[in-house]
C-alpha cells in the first residue's frame, strides 16, 4: 500500500511542477480538484434545471421530448443537454483524481479520515445519479442499463429477485420502477451538495470557487466541447430487441461489462470489498506516528487572541470561555480529535517568541512532540556547526523536498512539521542575533499546502499583511522562500547557491557603501 | 513569450481534457451480444404446489382462535420445489430445481436467466414440475422459433394463461396436451 502511495505521490508532483509552469501555482487545476468539482456540479445542476423543464416524464415519451431538446432547440437544448452531459463526465473524471491525490497525499489517514469517509457517500451518489440519468433517456442504452441494473440488483437475495421483469418484454413493461429512477435522479443530486457539505465540516475556508482563470477555462472548453460533440441519444428503447453494440459512458458505467464478464455476484463482491477497503483504510497500518499528538494550550501563556482559531485549517481550535481568571475574555481550546498536528496554530501565537528566556518560552500553543522551545534549541546548535559568511539557515517543512538533504558547508537544514509552524520570530531571531546570514524558508508548492494553509499563511506574514507579522525591522532581501512541489526538489539547491551568491554581494555592498543599499 | 507558451499550454491541456471527456463519454462501443446472436431469456415467478394437503379445522379448533384468524382450512405453507428444464434443439440448456423464497419455504418460486444463442431456426422446449409428480410435466410448451440478430425472446410463465408463455417476433407455437 505504501509502495502504491510513493509512486502515485511522485507522479501527481511531476504533474504538479508541470502544471505550475503552465497554469502558474495560484491557478494549478490539480491545487483545485475540490473546487472543480463544485464547478462541474454547478454546470450540471443549472443544466439539469433547464431539461428537467421540457422533458416529459412518462417512460414512452421521455425518448421524444429528449429528442426535440436535442435537435428542435439544438442552439440551446441542445448544447444544455451537452454541457449536463460533459460536465457530469467531468465530475466523475475530477473526483477520482481528487480522491487518488488525497490519498497519495496520505491525507486520509487520523485526524483527517473524516473527509474521507465522507468521500464515500459522495462517490456512491455521483454514480447513482449519472446512471439513473442514462436511465431517462430510455433508448438502446438506458434499455441496457435497467436491465443489467435490476438483474444485478435481483441477485441479492433480500431483493426479491423480480425487479428485471419490469424490462422483460414490452408486454412486461411497467413504468414504476422508471419512475423511481426520474425521482432518485432528481434528489440523489440534491442530496449529495448536503453531503458535499457535511464533507467539509471539518476544514476551514475549503476552497468551493476555483480562480476565475480556470472556472473561466473550464467553462470555455465544456461548451467547445458540447458545439463540437453535441450528446445524442442511442436508437429509442425496444425491449423486442437486445442492445448489443453499445455506446457506453465508461466514467460511469464501467462497472456494467463486469457484469457480463464476471457475473453479478462477482460484481456484488468487488462492490463490497471496496467499499469497506475504503473505509477502512483509514485505520489500516502504517497508523497514526506518535508525532502527531495534538495540540496543547498552556493557558498561562494564552491571552485569548483568537489567531491560532483563525489559522487553523482543520477546525480543530474553538475560543471558548475562560477558566483560569486571568482577565482575559475567552482562550484557545483544542479538539484533540481534530488536530492533525501540523503546528501551524504555534506559528500564529504572539507568545511563541524565541526572544523569551528558555525557562519562559512555552507559548499559548504548542506541539508536544516538536515543542518551539526544542526548535530554538536545534536552531542553536544548527548554528553551531555553521562557518563562513554566507551562513544559511533553512526551514524545511515534513511534506515537501527533505530539507535535511540540503545541509552542507555553510547551510544548515531544519525541519519542522509544516512551514505555517515557524513564527516569523524566529526569523527576526536568526538574524538579529547573527546565528545566520540568510534565512531559507522551503514548503510545498505556492499553490497548495499538505497542511492547506501552511505557505499561504506564511507567505502573508512575511509580506506583513497577516498576524503575527514578520517585523519592519529585518532586512527583507536577507529571507529566501522555495515553494515547490516534490519533484521540483533540484530546485532547491540551486536557489540556495544564488541566494548565497546574493547574500555574498550584499556583504560586499555593506562593506562598501554601508547598510541600506543592500535592497537595490 | 513565455505567457504566449503558457496559453498555448494551458489550451492544449485544456484540449486533452475534451477529448478525453468527449471520447469516453460514449466511446469505444462495447458489445454486450454478438450482433449475429439472439437472447432468449427465460423468468420465471410461479407458486409451486404447497407441500402438504389443507386440512378442514374442525369447529372446536376454530372456536379456540381469534376471530379474525378463522380461516377454514389449515394449509401449510411450504412449498415444493419447481423444476424448469429448457431445451434447444433437443440439447438441455437448463435444468435446475429451485426452492420458493421466504423463509418458511412459502413464497413464489423465482428463475431467471439469460442464454446468448445463434439467429435462425431453433426447436425450443421449456417444461416445468411444480407438484410431487414423478414422472412428466405439469406444463410443457414446444415450439420452432425463428431468431433474428439482436432479438430478446422471452420464455414467461403464467399459470392461468396455461403456462409457459414464448414471447418472439416469429413464433411459431406447436400446442402439445
Ligand atoms: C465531486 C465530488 C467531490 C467534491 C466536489 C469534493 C470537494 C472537496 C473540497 C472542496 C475539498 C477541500 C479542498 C480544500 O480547500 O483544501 C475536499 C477535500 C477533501 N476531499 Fe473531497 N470532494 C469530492 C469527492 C471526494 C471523494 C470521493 C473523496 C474520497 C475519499 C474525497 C476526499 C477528500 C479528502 C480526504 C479531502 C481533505 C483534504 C485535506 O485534508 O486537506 N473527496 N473535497
Ligand atoms: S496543530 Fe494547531 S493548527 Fe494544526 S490542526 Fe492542530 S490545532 Fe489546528
Ligand atoms: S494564538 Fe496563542 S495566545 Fe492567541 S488564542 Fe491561540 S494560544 Fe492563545
Amino acid at each position: 500500500m505504501s509502495f502504491v502511495k510513493r509512486v502515485l505521490r511522485m507522479a501527481f508532483s511531476w504533474l504538479e511542477a508541470g502544471l505550475d509552469r503552465i497554469f502558474t501555482p495560484a491557478c494549478n487545476p490539480l491545487y483545485h480538484l475540490g473546487a472543480l468539482g463544485f464547478l462541474y456540479y454547478w454546470v450540471v445542476a443549472a443544466t439539469g434545471i433547464y431539461l428537467f423543464i421540457f422533458f416529459d416524464t412518462g417512460i414512452t415519451e421521455a425518448y421524444g421530448s429528449i429528442d426535440s431538446i436535442t435537435y428542435e432547440q439544438w442552439y440551446l437544448g441542445g448544447v444544455m443537454r451537452s454541457l449536463h452531459r460533459y460536465a457530469s463526465d467531468g465530475m466523475v473524471a475530477i473526483m477520482m483524481v481528487h480522491m487518488l491525490r488525497e490519498f497519495s497525499l496520505d491525507r486520509y489517514r487520523g485526524a483527517r479520515w473524516f473527509t474521507w469517509f465522507t468521500g464515500l457517500p459522495v462517490l456512491w451518489m455521483v454514480f447513482a445519479a449519472g446512471i439513473s440519468g442514462y436511465w431517462m433517456v430510455w433508448d438502446m442504452l438506458a434499455q441496457y442499463i435497467a436491465i443489467a441494473t435490476t438483474e444485478w440488483l435481483d441477485w441479492l437475495p433480500i431483493v426479491g429477485g423480480t425487479i428485471a421483469r419490469n424490462f422483460l418484454n414490452p408486454a412486461r413493461l411497467d413504468d414504476r420502477f422508471f419512475t423511481l429512477m426520474v425521482f432518485m435522479h432528481i434528489f440523489v443530486p440534491l442530496f449529495l451538495l448536503f453531503v458535499l457539505w457535511i464533507h467539509l465540516q471539518r476544514l476551514t475556508r475549503p476552497v468551493i470557487n476555483p480562480p476565475r482563470l480556470l472556472a473561466g477555462g473550464t467553462l470555455l472548453m465544456l461548451l467547445v466541447l458540447s458545439v463540437v460533440k453535441p450528446a445524442e441519444s442511442q436508437p429509442p428503447a425496444n425491449l423486442d430487441l437486445v442492445p448489443s453494440q453499445i455506446g457506453l459512458d465508461w466514467f460511469y458505467l464501467p462497472a456494467y461489462p463486469l457484469m457480463d464478464m464476471l457475473g453479478n455476484g462477482m460484481v456484488w463482491g468487488l462492490v463490497a470489498f471496496g467499499t469497506l477497503l475504503f473505509v477502512v483504510l483509514p485505520w489500516l497500518p502504517p497508523l497514526r506516528r506518535a508525532a502527531e499528538k495534538a495540540a496543547v494550550v498552556d493557558l498561562a501563556n494564552c491571552n485569548g487572541c483568537t489567531r491560532c482559531a483563525e489559522d487553523c485549517p482543520y477546525a480543530a481550535i474553538e475560543m471558548g470561555r475562560r477558566t483560569d481568571g486571568r482577565p482575559f475574555d475567552r482562550q484557545a481550546v483544542v479538539s484533540t480529535d481534530l488536530c492533525v498536528a501540523c503546528g501551524i496554530c504555534v506559528g500564529s501565537c504572539p507568545t511563541a517568541m524565541p526572544f523569551r528566556r528558555a525557562s519562559e518560552l512555552i507559548p499559548g500553543i504548542d506541539l508536544p512532540e516538536t515543542p518551539i522551545r526544542e526548535l530554538r534549541d536545534r536552531v542553536h546548535e544548527a548554528a553551531e556547526g555553521l562557518a563562513g559568511d554566507t551562513r544559511i539557515m533553512v526551514f524545511g517543512c515534513a511534506h515537501g523536498y527533505d530539507a535535511s538533504a540540503l545541509a552542507g558547508p555553510g547551510v544548515a537544514a531544519l525541519r519542522i512539521p509544516c512551514i505555517g509552524m515557524l513564527p516569523p520570530a524566529f526569523i527576526d531571531y536568526v538574524l538579529s542575533r547573527h546565528l545566520a546570514e540568510g534565512v531559507v524558508l522551503a514548503g510545498c508548492s505556492e499553490g497548495e499546502c499538505h497542511n492547506r494553509h501552511g505557505v499561504r499563511w506564511t507567505v502573508d506574514r512575511l509580506a506583513r499583511a497577516r498576524d503575527p507579522m514578520l517585523r519592519k525591522r529585518v532586512p527583507r532581501e536577507r529571507i529566501e522562500t522555495v515553494w515547490a512541489p516534490l519533484a521540483e526538489g533540484w530546485t532547491h539547491r540551486r536557489r540556495i547557491a544564488d541566494f548565497a551568491a546574493r547574500l555574498r554581494r550584499l556583504a560586499a555592498e555593506e562593506a562598501a557603501g554601508g547598510p541600506g543599499k543592500a535592497a537595490e | 513569450m513565455a505567457d504566449m507558451l503558457r496559453w498555448i499550454g494551458q489550451a492544449v491541456i485544456y484540449a486533452g481534457m475534451a477529448l478525453w471527456l468527449g471520447h469516453f463519454a460514449n466511446r469505444p462501443v462495447y458489445t454486450h451480444l454478438p450482433p449475429e446472436q439472439a437472447l432468449i431469456k427465460l423468468s420465471v415467478v410461479h407458486g409451486a404446489q404447497r407441500k402438504g394437503e389443507c386440512r378442514k379445522r374442525t369447529q372446536e379448533e376454530l372456536d379456540a382462535m381469534n376471530p379474525n384468524m378463522r380461516t377454514p382450512y389449515d394449509c401449510p405453507r411450504e412449498r415444493l420445489p419447481i423444476a424448469i428444464q429448457v431445451l434447444l434443439d433437443g440439447e438441455v440448456i437448463y435444468d435446475r430445481s429451485i426452492i420458493a423464497a421466504g423463509l418458511a419455504r412459502g413464497g413464489s418460486t423465482r428463475a431467471y436467466e439469460r442464454f446468448a444463442v445463434a439467429s435462425g431456426r431453433h426447436e425450443l422446449v421449456a417444461r416445468m414440475v411444480d407438484s410431487a409428480r414423478t414422472e412428466g410435466y405439469d406444463f410443457e410448451r414446444a415450439a420452432t422459433i425463428e431468431l433474428s440478430p439482436g432479438e430478446n425472446f422471452v420464455i414467461d410463465f403464467r399459470a392461468e394463461s396455461g403456462g409457459f408463455l414464448f414471447n418472439g417476433k416469429s413464433v411459431t407455437y406447436t400446442p402439445q396436451g
